[in-house]
């Protein structure tokens, strides 16, 4: 075999896992659009937001600490106690639900009826107000994250392809690890959507918010708890990502990575999220080994968002998406 | 009482066709052009030029670019780094190869070289709509500062890959480079402001105006009355552009003088001068100077009290900012979804019946 061929094999491969990490970012943007028909710009930086009361619970940072410190005088930074990762996950869980609960009652209630393009302003000064908040509450300095997840060269892969190619393949533990999460979790949720009371009482509010008004559904707990289920989402990733390149203001712009994502994939579809996800991460890597050394390199920055212009160019709605019918 | 219309007779067409019609808005703007240009420049020095007036009145400019594509066409955009980018680097790449041509050719041309760029950026508009659009110009902002930092063309081959303004004179004034002295770039800055505000204020009473606003309200029942979209939206994207690369070209030239474009024209000055616009008012130019002078004067208000009076670190400071602007725009959101200049009509309307209510 060709050893170029070989190498963009594991281009494809290490692109599909970059491509998991995607879709992770856009499932949060799904599920908040569908239920509410809000586009959370707000979603990468609860990511980040999630990851670093993650790091600071496990660590006993006092939060707050430099506020505290530079209006006091004093000097306390860290309670001395370690939390362990399950635990630490838990309570930032917990976290994230009371973020929820805020976003909807200080918010998205007041801003009910307004159009969708004041809503989505609106959630851009929720990311800004969020990512002041968590830098004030943790400090902005780069953090390592650590819950236990493998990381490295995964061994038994790179041996097995130097068997049959004679070129071990480079993938990451934490990458595997990401894609059985990130499979399990939308299975989770197609089921929780699916199967569970809840679950089909969004799948209502996201269709008529009146019509479900009207057969005794709470709209309030309802966008709650969508709030809340993004929140777990964030969080996820927000491990995911805070693993991989550590907890920094830089995580808050995979949601800008995730906006292509979301156009390939169309707005309104869980499955479109993956499968943009994937093509996307398929694409940027392999544009970028083909195309990247004759330009000077760095296209990751910009391919994913040229390749979905074009492409919505010839379908507006996206892959999956509902299709767009517009009446005077 | 003081601001009212009767008794303020036109007798002729030209008359009723002025930019302020009526008389207490045009004096007003009488007495705020006196003092720009009368009065600012005498008492000027270089803190307050650096840290407000340069940075406001070129933001104005973007801001009321963006608010013509924004607030009076309704086509959302968060490229307008990058557009200005286009505009600096169009700049400096005239001033560069025609030394001798004056400041105000090249900021124009480079205007006119971002307005092409922007109609290429905005033909996809035609197409796609609302937030997919949105999205889609994050790829005119993602590509263009890449483009300007991976080809040295755009950078003449400098090995630092920053552009740094050349000394470049206005009628024999130094207008660009460190010996430029604070009034002259005032006043540069502020003819350009005067002249595009000028442009955008009739551009929107008039036909051109009206068909954006036309489209921004229903774009399929505006077509169906006979409005062209592809010419109102391109025009949109083009006048928007044009403004926006001006701003650009002299925010490298005349305020900053080198530049990195991924720093200075990043994702962040998009979302700035986004905000300037939805805190000043969409679909108004005098929301667009109101909502630059609050941007620009919060960091710098800030700063003074938290680390000048009180003491905090500057990273706090800059966090606290961080939660001010968000939560200013939630709240702005809320309360008056139409901005500062909302506030402002509210104000004219009580002047007119002030002190008598009723």
């Amino acid at each position: 075999m060709p050893e170029q061929l070989v190498f963009a094999m594991e281009v494809i491969l290490n692109g599909l896992m970059a491509g998991v990490l995607y879709a992770l970012v856009a499932l949060g943007f799904v599920l908040i659009y569908k239920a509410s028909g809000i586009f959370n710009y707000a979603q990468g930086v609860m990511a980040l937001f999630a990851a670093m009361t993650l790091v600071g619970i496990m660590n006993g940072q006092v939060p707050f600490a430099h506020l505290i410190n530079a209006t006091f005088g004093t000097h306390i930074h860290y309670f001395g106690w370690n939390v362990p990762a399950l635990l630490a996950i838990l309570l930032t869980m917990a976290v994230m639900v009371f973020l929820a609960w805020a976003v909807q009652r200080f918010v998205m209630r007041h801003l009910v009826g307004q159009e969708p393009i004041i809503l989505f302003m609106a959630t851009i000064g929720l990311a800004y107000f969020l990512e002041g908040v968590a830098d004030l509450m943790w400090g902005s300095e780069i953090k390592t994250l650590d819950v236990g997840l493998p990381q490295g060269i995964n061994l038994s892969i790179d041996e097995a392809t130097f068997n049959i190619f004679g070129y071990g393949f480079f993938i990451d533990n934490l990458d595997i690890v990401a894609t059985v999460i990130a499979a399990l979790l939308v299975a989770g949720l197609v089921a929780f959507s699916q199967y569970t009371k809840q679950g089909r009482a969004m799948r209502a509010v996201a269709d008529d918010h009146q019509a479900a008004l009207s057969v005794g559904i709470s709209l309030n707990f309802i966008w709650i708890m969508v709030w809340s289920v993004a929140g777990f989402v964030a969080l996820v990733a927000g491990i995911m990502w805070g693993t991989k390149s550590g907890v920094q203001f830089s995580l808050s712009l995979i949601a800008l990575k995730a906006l292509p994502v979301l156009m390939l994939g169309g707005f309104t579809s869980i499955p479109g999220a993956i499968v943009g996800g994937l093509i996307i991460g398929v694409g940027e890597k392999l544009f970028e080994f083909a195309v990247g050394p004759l330009v000077g390199g760095a296209t990751e920055n910009w391919f994913a968002y040229v390749l979905a212009l074009i492409f919505l160019v010839f379908r507006p709605q996206g892959l999956f998406g509902e299709k767009i019918i517009e009446r005077v | 009482m003081f601001y009212r219309e009767a008794g303020d007779f036109k007798t002729s067409y030209i008359d009723d066709n002025q930019t302020f019609p009526i008389k207490f808005d045009r004096y007003r703007y009488y007495v705020v052009l006196a003092v720009a240009f009368g009065i600012i420049p005498f008492v000027m020095n270089d803190y307050l030029a650096n840290a407000l007036l340069l940075p406001f009145l070129i933001y104005a400019i973007a801001a009321i670019g963006l608010n013509i594509l924004v607030g009076y066409c309704g086509q959302v955009s968060l490229g307008t780094g990058g557009f200005m980018a286009v505009g600096a680097y169009a700049c400096y790449k005239l001033m560069t190869a025609f030394p001798d041509v004056s400041m105000f050719i090249h900021v124009i041309l480079a205007g006119g070289i971002t307005a092409i760029v922007g109609v290429l950026f905005g033909l996809p508009s035609l197409r796609i709509k609302g937030f997919y659009l949105a999205v889609a110009t994050l790829a005119a902002q993602f590509f263009l500062v890449w483009l300007f930092n991976r080809v040295p063309w755009f950078y003449n081959y400098s090995a630092s890959g920053q552009i740094n303004a050349p000394e470049r004179d206005v009628f024999g004034i130094v207008i660009t480079g460190p010996n430029a002295s604070a009034w002259a770039t005032y006043l540069f800055c502020l003819i350009f402001l005067t002249i595009c505000a000028i442009i955008a204020r009739n551009l929107t009473r008039g036909t051109t105006g009206r068909t954006w606003m036309a489209i921004r309200d229903m774009d399929i029942a505006a077509e169906i009355i006979g409005v062209n979209p592809l010419k109102a939206k391109l025009t949109a994207f083009a006048v928007s552009s044009f403004f926006v690369g001006i701003s650009g070209a002299l925010f490298f030239s005349v305020y900053l003088g080198a530049v990195e474009v991924g720093e200075v024209f990043g994702i962040q000055k998009s979302f700035l001068v986004l905000f300037m616009i939805i805190i000043g008012g969409l679909g108004s130019i005098f929301g667009s100077f109101a909502g630059a002078a609050f941007l620009v004067t919060l960091p710098v208000v800030l700063k003074v009290v938290g680390a000048d009076w009180l003491g905090w670190p500057t990273d706090i400071v800059a966090h606290l900012q961080l939660v001010i602007v968000g939560a200013l725009i939630i709240m702005f959101l809320i309360l008056e979804p139409h901005g500062l200049a909302q506030l402002w009509r509210l104000a004219k309307e009580k002047l007119r019946l002030w002190p008598f209510p009723h």
